[in-house]
């Protein structure tokens, strides 16, 4: 018998609508594309020099990036070809231009040769981080973090918990959903690896209540592969369950500090699509080459779609029926912590959980009228108006004695202003030129 | 914030596909919205306050019509006039509505039209656009302008009326609240003409009842937070009950229940915490019964959200939230 603990609910955050139109659908692969455009840049960290040059034949799943930087993960082939050349592409969060490889297809998909573990259960810390690595796993919520990094917590920091986050809670995306669904057993089985590297005292599987079925089928596989030690954490829907901070308060009431990560109060937290990416690369040495993307929004089939990593948004909306007429923006990630992107060429990356095609039109901003509504809602206890108004007036250290650095930048305070102050992105902004400062000195 | 990542003419190295292909809006994040605006808010006050200016005019007949009509429509064009002279753009944001409709409501309905007008100006002129309009108003508009008016014409402000509906002649009379120095004794009928509205007093004040529902609609719509009313109708209680006086009077009669549900909760002019709103509703609470218990005015309302409104800021400061994760403490299970 699986654990179910009592479902619970937090008092901060928004009530999103929660459009998964696709939640549905099954993942189904997205046809291969004859060229991949891959940038040698998909994690947080240092970005990958080439291992290959123009003019090189490669296999699907061989390395063709790497650092020996410590913060980085390697970039493997997506499809076998010949390297054609190198682009620049514009890193989608930091605006940064990154080099990209492009590799034409030879219609083959021939792969490299895999090295499953003989005896997985035998592994060692050592080795299953050594094979995580050299999968080029990164965290596949949205942050691309390394995952290896993610798993080896500095001396002195004892990990007494793992939670495998399955909140999903952005709005139209519907890839862990469908993960859960579909994959289930791999994802909890990349769980078993991920405890038994850091062997906590508790492992729980949260999920929020609009994925009942995934509440109950998570609980059967729990049941079922006899993982009893892996307890079910229901959570009611609210925007932003998923956040790694939220998610630690609700589920074990400790707070990470200020500044500070969650192996600090002990914990880690994984996505169930990397917990799935852990189990393709240390159970059967498979890297990281794909991962479901959903293509949503104002496309005609919103789909869940097995995607390679190279892949360009065009193509991926195009095999959705295309985008409708009005449709003037298009969104990598959710409509909350989303990435509006300009061109279609852009490939789907590591980090590309969803494609949104929106309609939308810039609002006015007005004075704010202290109706406190930022303030009630947000997830960090901070006061969002007051940060705003002292970083539209340059007043930085204000916004640092307000504690700015414990924003996470969920945006629930933007959504909810009814005045259209977009209350986050002058947060951003004050702490990029904190960060500016800071570097100066 | 929002910028369009379009270029009026595309350079030449562009291939002709990608200059065909079609331009997307960049814009930061959250690309979701709520769809709740300032004056989507404003104007759900305004229906709200109809329900009480509904009673105001079946109680009150034409001069109530006649305020309300002078009272709003001069707020209106003073705030258009504003916008003018400081060179902005006029927004019927709905907010001059409820200051204008606010001050008819406090008024007594035999006030000269001329005084309404003088009063509705000095709200909106010198109370909220002199400090910079919606927003940036320390005082709640329309209650600055009764104080504003009971100092110029206190005659005409403390004049009261029984109801006389449509028709019927205005007969001079004290107001409920002018005697509760004493202990009120039982009576029904006191209650109910004070809960339906069936009494002298101000325009809008009268009828607990259609101020309750009107402020029921605002708290069921989240537009208004409960800790406010409910705390200061709280305190007003336990303190008449402590003075020794009559604490369901107190509740009824006089601008309590208008100046709690629609007053004191503006948005502007009180706390922005909730620790912030708990406090203000003390304050209020306090100095309405201070100054009903002690003061040489038989109605305390006004004055104690005026003081409340200024020490607001102050309550801010004091008030904040504690965030997530400020004190470095770990509680480590082991």
């Amino acid at each position: 018998m699986a654990i179910r603990l009592r479902k619970k609910g937090s008092p901060y955050g928004v009530r999103v609508p929660e459009s998964k139109l696709s939640e549905k659908m099954p993942i189904e692969a997205a046809p291969l594309p004859e060229k991949v455009v891959i940038p040698l840049q998909q994690n947080i960290g240092a970005p990958c020099q080439a291992l290959v040059k123009k003019g090189d034949k490669v296999l699907t799943g061989q390395k063709i990036g790497d650092s020996d930087k410590f913060v980085s993960a390697p970039i493997h082939a997506t499809l076998s070809g010949e390297v054609s050349g190198t682009t620049t592409v514009v890193n989608p969060p930091t605006g940064a231009l990154v080099e990209a490889l492009v590799i034409t297809s030879d219609g083959e998909d021939k792969w490299t040769e895999l090295s499953p573990p003989r005896n997985p259960e035998k592994l060692s810390v050592k080795e299953t981080l050594e094979r995580i690595r050299e999968a080029g796993l990164v965290g596949l919520g949205g942050a691309a973090f390394p995952t290896h990094i993610k798993l080896s917590p500095p001396k002195g920091k004892e990990i007494d918990t793992v939670i495998l986050n399955g909140c999903e809670c952005e709005p139209y995306v519907t890839s862990d959903h469908r993960m859960m669904l579909e994959y289930g057993e791999p994802v909890l089985s990349g769980l078993k690896v991920i405890s038994r590297v850091l062997s906590p005292k508790a492992v729980y599987i949260a999920i929020e209540d609009n994925k009942e079925d995934a509440i109950d089928h998570m609980e059967k596989l729990v049941a079922k592969l006899g993982f009893t030690d892996f307890k079910i954490a229901p959570l009611k829907s609210k925007y932003p369950m998923g956040a790694e901070k939220t998610l630690i308060e609700m589920i074990l009431g400790r707070e990470v500090p200020i500044g500070g990560l969650p192996l600090d109060v002990g914990v880690v937290v994984h996505n169930v699509s990397t917990a799935k990416a852990v189990h393709d690369a240390v159970i059967e040495g498979k890297p990281l080459v794909e991962r479901v993307v959903t293509v949503t929004g104002a496309v005609k089939n919103p789909k869940n779609l097995m995607t390679r990593f190279g892949t360009s948004l065009k193509s991926l909306i195009d095999y959705c029926g295309g985008m409708d007429e009005r449709a003037n923006k298009v969104i990598l990630g959710g409509p909350m912590m989303g990435i509006a992107q300009f061109d279609l060429d852009f490939p789907a990356v590591k980090g590309t959980n969803s494609i949104l095609v929106t309609e939308s039109h810039p609002l006015r901003e007005q004075d704010c009228i202290s109706c406190g509504k930022c303030v009630e809602i947000c997830p960090m206890r901070l006061m969002p108006t007051l940060l705003a108004r002292y970083a539209k007036a340059g007043r930085y250290d204000d916004c640092q004695d307000n504690y700015i650095d414990d924003c996470f930048e969920c945006g629930a305070c933007t959504f909810t202003c009814p005045a259209n102050i977009p209350l986050v992105q002058y947060i951003k902004i004050a702490k990029k030129e904190l960060a500016k400062r800071k570097a100066g000195k | 914030m929002t910028q369009e990542a379009s270029q009026e003419t595309p350079p030449e190295t562009v291939p002709e596909e990608a200059a065909a292909a079609r331009q997307f809006l960049i814009s930061p994040g959250p690309h979701l919205w709520k769809g709740l605006s300032v004056s989507g808010i404003m104007y759900l006050v305004v229906y709200a306050l109809l329900l009480p200016a509904g009673a105001g005019v079946y109680f009150f007949g034409q001069r109530a019509l006649s305020v309300m009509g002078v009272s709003i429509g001069v707020a209106i064009l003073t705030e258009y006039l504003c916008k003018k002279l400081r060179g902005q753009p006029f927004v019927m944001d709905g907010s001059t509505i409820v200051t204008g409709l606010l001050l008819a409501l406090v008024l007594p309905p035999t006030i000269a039209l001329w005084m309404v007008a003088l009063g509705s100006i000095f709200a909106i002129a010198v109370v909220k656009e002199a400090f910079g309009g919606l927003g940036h108003n320390i005082f709640n508009p329309a209650l600055a302008a009764r104080a504003f008016m009971s100092v110029s014409f206190p005659m005409e402000m403390t004049t009261w009326v029984k109801p006389m509906g449509f028709g019927a002649d205005a007969v001079t009379c004290a107001s409920p609240l002018s005697g509760t120095s004493i202990w009120q004794p039982y009576d029904p009928s006191t209650y109910r003409a004070l809960f339906l509205g069936n009494t002298a007093g101000s325009i809008g004040e009268t009828s607990a009842l259609l101020i309750i529902i009107g402020g029921a609609i605002l708290l069921a719509r989240g537009i208004i937070n409960w800790r406010i009313p409910a705390i200061y109708i709280g305190v007003v209680a336990l303190l008449a009950l402590g003075f020794g006086e009559d604490p369901l009077f107190h509740i009824l009669a006089g601008g309590l229940m208008l100046g709690a549900f629609f007053m004191a909760t503006d948005y502007v002019t009180s706390p922005l915490t909730n620790r912030g709103k708990i406090i203000f509703a003390v304050g209020l609470g306090l100095l309405t019964m201070i100054i009903r218990r002690f003061a040489g005015m038989p109605e305390g309302v006004c004055y104690s959200i005026l003081f409340m409104n200024a020490i607001t800021p102050l309550i801010d400061r004091y008030t904040k939230l504690k965030p997530y994760g400020l004190q470095k403490k770990v509680a480590h299970a082991s």
